[in-house]
């Protein structure tokens, strides 16, 4: 009988414990088909945020650290000094990533730490409970803006790919998205070549995706990827931000 | 055998380095030393002192809290100093610089010019040398071979020609040249 | 090994953990701690490892997290306030059972406070510091000797009880220059077999896993039972202190750390002067050499605890000694450091209290 697909090695065999409709799992899959064709789960260490993707050290069938919010590019840090011929990779969400994660993110950078980061990018705290994020979009609700997030108050939602952008120190970065096949076919691309930046040994490399957590936006799977579709593109442009192996003078923007 | 110093002065004026280099000597003479810095959170131009100990026995504190020597580099050092010194102590001045005179009978005073020496010797910057020589003169605590042989351990980028000036000035110091 | 060296305490320190086996360190700059990072800048490469300026201590201690998880020995250190930025990393080291080593060269606070040396973190070090249930197993040092040698038993004890440890100093021990003698061979750390739960390659093994958390109903209480059978038997077999001239004494100081050093200059003038006293100083904090003291509480007359703080290691004699002797407190906080002179009034003061008075109430 024919095969055509299969449970990647890189996973473990558990159910995991998203929400229907939950980009994780999307991701957590692609993140595991690269770490298989680029034959690197074995020499892997990735490590998990707190949110939702907490619980991404049981479902990586790699070695897996699970540490405090926001600090994963300095855990990761940590472990690729001191085992340089790991692969290392941190999962993260917006909160952790952008939040208070945000120095750790972008000294990692600014160091050309060699590591990847996957960065979900669904403008809603998930794990806490649908508070508003850094990258909530202006008049979108959340439990701690429940009127809408208003610049006055709440500031305006930050980009990361095009902040991280302006330093010399990352390698590659891509923003992507899985609201439709085609999407997540293209995300899984530019996280072969995130990982495939740390394999050659260029230095940082990151790849946001933009995802989808219907559960805490109070609206359908399908409605959820429509508004990744008509609200997040167009306040996160997809594309590579960085794709060079120098500074500034080689950043190319498509 | 205990002496607690304590050097006072400028920063710039080797205020540090003195109290290392005679630890250093003191160590290799075989004492019991130690070495605590004043650090200021300024770099330049503020006060530095330290505390020295050379004992023929186990060091307790490493703050000298009162001084059997005090070296008096600048001005402001002396009445900083003089009010905790032991009775009978000495106090060494940097007669160059320090034109005030301690209050206290029952202290004993050496006045040394420290700056017009090193300027004779054409190195302004060892003044601190010639102080470690009268130090050593007039305690007994070191020789001044003891402190020569320490040198080129604690001032380790220094040409030989540079530690030659340092002990010409140790030696003027303790008037022995 | 042997030889004798003159050097600072911090430097001291930073050299005992690479002759030990530290290959990776990760630090931010503050006073008076700034020799450890510098030494470590040019020591560690040259050693093989790796040395981060971090931007933060809160990413310096995690690092150093991520680090230890890998199995290998790596060290950060600070001062008061950068220590406490690390407590996140340190009550996560302890959920997770990671050895990490580290040190705080304490200064005056609390807030920004000052530079000088002080002994206001005691409470910190010994009950925890950050959140949870959980203790650090805290050295000592008073001397620039024991600054260079006890990083190595501080990665035994860690690596034994899969516990953090911690070096608590003061600015003064850390600036001050004392000969010291390395009493240990260096470590080759590749000569060190590699704990059977660090992370790395996982070709022929089953995926490991190292974090903090445990969601599921009652596990989490297990676990933390388990580590606290761990620390049972620390306490009872890792406790280190040096008693002098305890035997007859009436009044017996108790004092760590450069405390201890000023006690010392107090009970040498005491005894000159023929006064029964003798000076007990806990090496090890936590564990706090409880039943050590308690034996002794039966013989004297009283304690006086000499502390650069309000009083914090006080509250340990007194839990240690059952009420069963006086103490005494003698307290310098925010960066002073007292003399013999002054410890040698208070050991008057109290001797003439007589029993049961406490001379520091008045």
């Amino acid at each position: 009988m024919l095969q055509v697909n299969r449970r990647p090695e890189s996973l473990v065999d558990v159910k995991m414990h998203y929400c229907p409709g939950c980009g994780h799992g999307i991701v957590h899959r692609l993140v595991a088909e690269v770490m298989d064709e680029l034959k690197i789960r074995e020499r892997t260490i990735g490590v998990a945020p707190v949110g939702c993707a907490v619980f991404a050290d049981h479902y990586f069938n790699c070695d897996m650290i699970q540490g405090p919010h926001g600090r994963g590019p300095a855990i990761a840090t940590g472990i690729k000094r001191s085992k340089p011929q790991c692969i290392v990779f941190s999962y993260q969400g917006d909160g952790d990533l952008a939040s208070i994660g945000m120095a750790e993110t972008i000294h990692s950078a600014g160091r050309s730490e060699n590591i990847t980061i996957i960065f979900i990018n669904n403008a809603i705290y998930g794990m806490t409970g649908g508070q508003m994020a850094p990258t909530t979009l202006v008049g979108q609700k959340a439990t701690t803006c429940p009127l809408g997030r208003d610049p006055k108050v709440n500031g305006y939602p930050i980009r990361v790919c095009e902040l991280l952008a302006q330093l010399d120190g990352s390698r590659y970065l891509e923003r992507t998205s899985i609201h439709t096949a085609a999407h997540v076919i293209k995300a899984k691309k530019a996280i072969k070549k995130a990982f495939q930046c740390q394999i050659d040994g260029k230095g940082f490399s990151l790849v946001e995706v933009l995802s989808t957590c219907p559960t805490n936006m109070g609206i359908s799977p399908l409605d959820a990827c429509k508004f990744v579709q008509e609200k997040l593109l167009p306040q996160y442009p997809l594309g590579v931000f960085k794709d060079s192996d120098g500074g500034m003078n080689n950043v190319s923007r498509n | 055998m205990f002496q607690g110093i304590r050097i006072s002065g400028f920063g710039g004026q080797g205020i540090i380095s003195s109290g290392v280099l005679l630890a250093y000597a003191g160590m290799l003479d075989g004492k019991h030393v130690s070495f605590f810095p004043s650090y200021g959170a300024e770099m330049r131009g503020g006060t530095a002192n330290c505390s020295v100990v050379i004992s023929s026995d186990d060091v307790t504190t490493p703050v000298v809290s009162q001084p059997d020597t005090v070296i008096v580099m600048n001005e402001p050092s002396l009445a900083k100093f003089e009010p905790f010194l032991k009775p009978g102590g000495l106090m060494i001045i940097n007669e160059s610089l320090v034109k005030s005179r301690p209050q206290r009978k029952d202290i004993k005073v050496v006045l040394v010019a420290c700056n017009k020496i090193a300027d004779e010797l054409k190195a302004p910057k060892i003044a601190n040398m010639v102080a470690l020589g009268a130090f050593c003169k007039q305690t007994g605590a070191l020789s001044i071979e003891a402190v020569a042989k320490a040198m080129p351990k604690v001032f380790k980028r220094a040409k030989p020609e540079i530690l030659e000036l340092n002990i010409q000035a140790l030696k003027r110091g303790a008037g022995l040249n | 090994m042997g030889e004798k060296l003159l050097m600072k305490g911090n430097d001291a320190m930073a050299e005992g953990a690479v002759r030990a086996g530290c290959r990776f360190f990760a630090g931010y700059p503050i006073t008076p701690q700034n020799e450890v990072p510098e030494y470590m800048s040019w020591r560690l490469p040259q050693a093989g490892g790796a040395f981060i300026q971090a931007e933060s201590e809160v990413a310096a201690i995690n690092m150093l997290y991520g680090s230890a998880a890998t199995g290998i020995r790596c060290m950060t250190s600070s001062s008061s306030p950068g220590i406490s930025l690390k407590q996140e990393g340190i009550s996560y080291a302890a959920g997770a059972d990671l050895p990490i080593f580290f040190a705080n060269v304490v200064r005056g606070g609390p807030g920004l406070g000052n530079i000088a040396g002080a002994q206001g973190d005691y409470f910190q070090s010994v009950r925890g510091g950050g959140h949870g249930d959980y203790r650090t197993f805290v050295m000592a040092p008073d001397s620039v000797e024991e600054m260079g040698n006890f990083p190595l038993h501080c990665y035994a004890v860690a690596e034994k009880y899969r516990i953090p440890a911690m070096i608590l100093t003061d600015g003064v021990l850390g600036q001050m220059m004392e000969p010291l003698e390395f009493k240990f061979p260096e470590v080759d750390p590749k000569k060190l077999s590699e704990p059977d739960w660090a992370l790395g390659e996982c070709r022929g093994r089953k995926n490991r896993l190292v974090g903090s958390y445990d969601l599921y109903e009652g596990r989490l209480e297990v676990m933390t039972l388990n580590r606290a059978k761990r620390y049972a038997e620390i306490e009872a077999k890792e406790v280190m202190f040096e008693a002098q001239q305890c035997d007859d004494a009436q009044i017996v100081l108790v004092a760590y750390g450069i405390s201890a050093r000023a006690c010392g200059a107090a009970l040498k003038m005491a005894r000159a002067e023929g006064l029964k006293v003798g000076l007990f100083r806990p090496i090890t904090l936590w564990p706090f050499p409880k039943k050590q003291l308690r034996e002794l509480a039966d013989r004297v007359q009283g304690f006086l605890v000499v502390e650069m703080s309000l009083g914090q290691m006080v509250d340990d004699v007194r839990l240690a000694t059952e009420f069963r002797a006086p103490v005494h407190l003698h307290a310098r906080p925010s960066g002073v450091t007292p003399t013999g002179e002054e410890i040698l009034k208070k050991i008057k003061d109290t001797l003439k209290a007589g029993k049961g008075e406490c001379v520091c109430c008045k």
